[in-house]
């Protein structure tokens, strides 16, 4: 068993994502308990300054610059790239549960023919090899997989592993790009920045949520308010987001983003099922909501049973008042 | 245009009785099975390409017998008709078995466009579109919030959501797309419509129909196996706070406080 743990990265901007970082963490860990040297590739435009970055991560790095991937879909290109680095002996290969991510791992998944375990939240060792642990149906049961044979593909859930750099710092290798760029090209028009300097919902340790029961885009207000006072952004429900109140891009759960912030603050939610799966594993959660027995009643850290806007402008007040007393 | 759609039967997830039974597979029989939610955005998707551009629609699912049920609902929607492929060999398929399978159905069906959830609701993968994509060397547009399809010139424009905004990217037909919530709410199938349902067509074809495959498929040669299903670990107790506002708001910040979450 000679093979080694790969890292595929994703950049965005120029940079490994933070997904990447999280899942390059994982691997480094897994690659240890596995025996098994661990390597990152990335590819894409600029892949070697930020091999820079992952090599903080990893103990090798393989950098691949494809600069006309600045006009193209990419993940094509970089499943084919990766395909051509992977041998046999590899495995199993990491990717983060992201957009481009998953597209990469289904490509990966047909060139190398090799098995995927989607969405794991942590790769445990055991004699038989990797196990991935995986929420299914909205986190009620937690499944452990494994391989048969030769490991796969493991895809890795946004937000499950904290990132933490290496102890020192790997080594970069580029290559040339050595895929044929045979496959069909999808070409990028426009890129439309549609809401820049906002802290990224996946990345704020505070995610400040409204539902239904925030009645309309004025109330949201009140949760920017209350998101500027705690350090945190604002998330939605889908029916917020359906009602046109919030963009789709603010929307946590199951079609729209997992979340595990510090503090999820939730007004006016239910806390459905399709919901629970984008912020269960949120460290502290805490509700409003008129009715005491709504389902997030049932994992909420703390429920306070009363009107959203009475007690989250008596939040605001408080929260000021803490700040101007320099703190309570 | 033809549209294939592709949809998968899943457990209904409201019914709460979504589970594994005792081989560890989805067990069917304790929920009823619902067409995964993001398929649906996908049917809508395909159902208003086809009123704007003419065309027909099928809809694709591998699946257990009983899917007929769950494909009504899409042909009562709209759909033209459906193919199920269905075989007790699948049974535990994995998602090379299940991508060899869905390709090979494809091929058959000559699709402009092809439609797809970004992911179902059980298994949560989402990279089924893709890895469909690369086997049958079709041009992959995922996340889509938006299509526009240009038969005449032979191109699809997709809008395609990324972090803090979206691509515009544009590739020939024919195409494979994954679809997002928010190209806009499905439809609910109208009196008329479920009538009319109950005559369109459901092919039902076994492995056998769909001719020799490029690689072994089903459960048999599945190369991922579960090993064991646990209940997640618990949160810990819920503290229910019933107090005048003020006095809440000074609960929260107190909570807050003592868990060091207040900047
Ligand atoms: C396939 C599929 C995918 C889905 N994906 C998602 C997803 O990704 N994300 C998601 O969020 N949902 C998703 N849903 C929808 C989900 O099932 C719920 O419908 C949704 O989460 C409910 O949103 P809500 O909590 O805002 O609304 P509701 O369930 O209507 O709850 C509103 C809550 O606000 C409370 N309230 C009202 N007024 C006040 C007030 N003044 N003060 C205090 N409390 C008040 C009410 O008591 C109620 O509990 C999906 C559904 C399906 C079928
Ligand atoms: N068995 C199946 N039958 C039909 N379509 C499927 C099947 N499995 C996956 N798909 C399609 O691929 C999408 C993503 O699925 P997945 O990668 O399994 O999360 C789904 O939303 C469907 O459109």
């Amino acid at each position: 068993m000679s093979g080694r743990l790969v890292v595929v990265g994703e950049l965005a901007d120029g940079r490994p994502t933070r997904l990447t970082t999280e899942v390059a963490t994982l691997g480094r860990r897994v690659a240890e308990d596995l025996g098994r040297p661990a390597v990152g590739i990335l590819v894409g435009p600029d892949a070697a300054a930020a091999a820079e970055t992952l090599a903080g991560f990893l103990p090798e790095v393989v950098a691949v610059d494809v600069p006309e991937l600045v006009d193209l879909a990419p993940a094509p290109r970089v499943a084919a790239e990766v395909a051509t680095l992977v041998v046999p002996e590899d495995g199993p290969i990491l990717v983060g549960a992201s957009p481009d991510g998953r597209d990469v791992a289904g490509a990966l998944a047909v060139l190398l023919d090799r098995a995927v375990l989607a969405n794991a939240v942590d790769v445990e060792v055991g004699p038989e090899g990797p196990t991935t642990v995986t929420p299914i149906f909205g986190g009620k049961s937690i499944v452990r997989s494994r391989f048969v044979g030769r490991p796969g593909i493991i895809t890795v859930r946004p937000s499950s592993v904290d990132a933490a750099p290496a102890p020192a710092a790997g080594r970069i290798v580029g290559r040339a790009p050595a895929a044929a760029s045979g496959g069909p090209t999808v070409r990028r028009l426009e890129r439309v920045v549609e809401a820049s300097g906002e802290i990224p919902l996946e990345e704020a340790p505070v995610v400040v949520v409204g539902g239904r029961g925030v009645g309309g885009p004025e109330g949201f207000a009140l949760l920017q308010e209350l998101a500027a006072l705690l350090g945190g952004t604002v998330g939605a429900t889908r029916a917020a987001v359906d009602a046109g109140w919030i963009p789709y891009a603010r929307q946590i759960g199951q079609t729209g983003k997992v979340v595990r912030p510090r503090l999820y603050l939730g007004l006016g939610v239910s806390g459905a099922i399709q919901h629970k799966v984008g912020m269960q594993t949120a460290e502290t959660i805490v509700a409003v909501n008129r009715d005491p027995d709504a389902p997030l009643s049932e994992y909420a850290d703390l429920y306070v049973v009363g009107d959203l806007f009475e007690v989250g402008r008596a939040l605001v007040a408080e929260l000021r008042g803490r700040r101007e007393g320099g703190g309570g | 245009m033809r549209i294939v759609v592709l949809t998968k039967p899943v457990p209904d997830p409201a019914s709460g009785q979504d589970r594994l039974g005792p081989d560890w597979r989805v067990d069917r029989a304790a929920a009823p099975a619902v067409l995964n939610g993001n398929d649906e955005y996908a049917l809508e998707a395909a159902l208003r390409l086809v009123e704007a551009h003419g065309g027909e629609i099928t809809l694709l699912a591998m699946a257990p017998p009983s899917a007929p049920e769950t494909l009504r609902k899409g042909l009562a929607m709209g759909a033209d008709r459906a193919v199920l492929v269905t075989d007790p060999a699948l049974a535990g398929s994995d998602i090379p078995s299940t991508v060899a399978v869905l390709a090979a159905a494809l091929r058959d069906l000559e699709a402009d466009l092809v439609l797809a959830g970004i992911d179902t609701s059980d298994g949560f993968a989402g990279v089924v579109p893709a890895a469909l994509a690369t086997t049958l060397r079709l041009p992959l547009l995922s996340n889509a919030a938006a299509i526009e399809p240009d038969p005449a010139a032979g191109r699809v424009r997709v809008r395609r959501i990324v972090q803090g905004g979206y691509d515009v990217l544009e590739a020939p037909l024919p195409a494979l797309v994954s679809c997002t919530q928010a190209l806009g709410a499905p439809r609910y199938p109208s009196l008329k419509g479920i009538m009319a349902a109950r005559s369109k067509e459901i092919a039902v074809r076994s492995l056998a129909d769909l001719g020799p495959l490029p690689r072994p498929v089903g459960g048999a040669v599945a190369e991922t196996v579960v090993v064991a299903v646990d209940p997640p670990p618990p949160r810990g107790a819920t503290r229910t706070v019933r107090a005048p506002a003020a006095e809440a708001a000074r609960e929260i910040a107190e909570f807050l406080a003592a868990r060091r979450l207040l900047p």
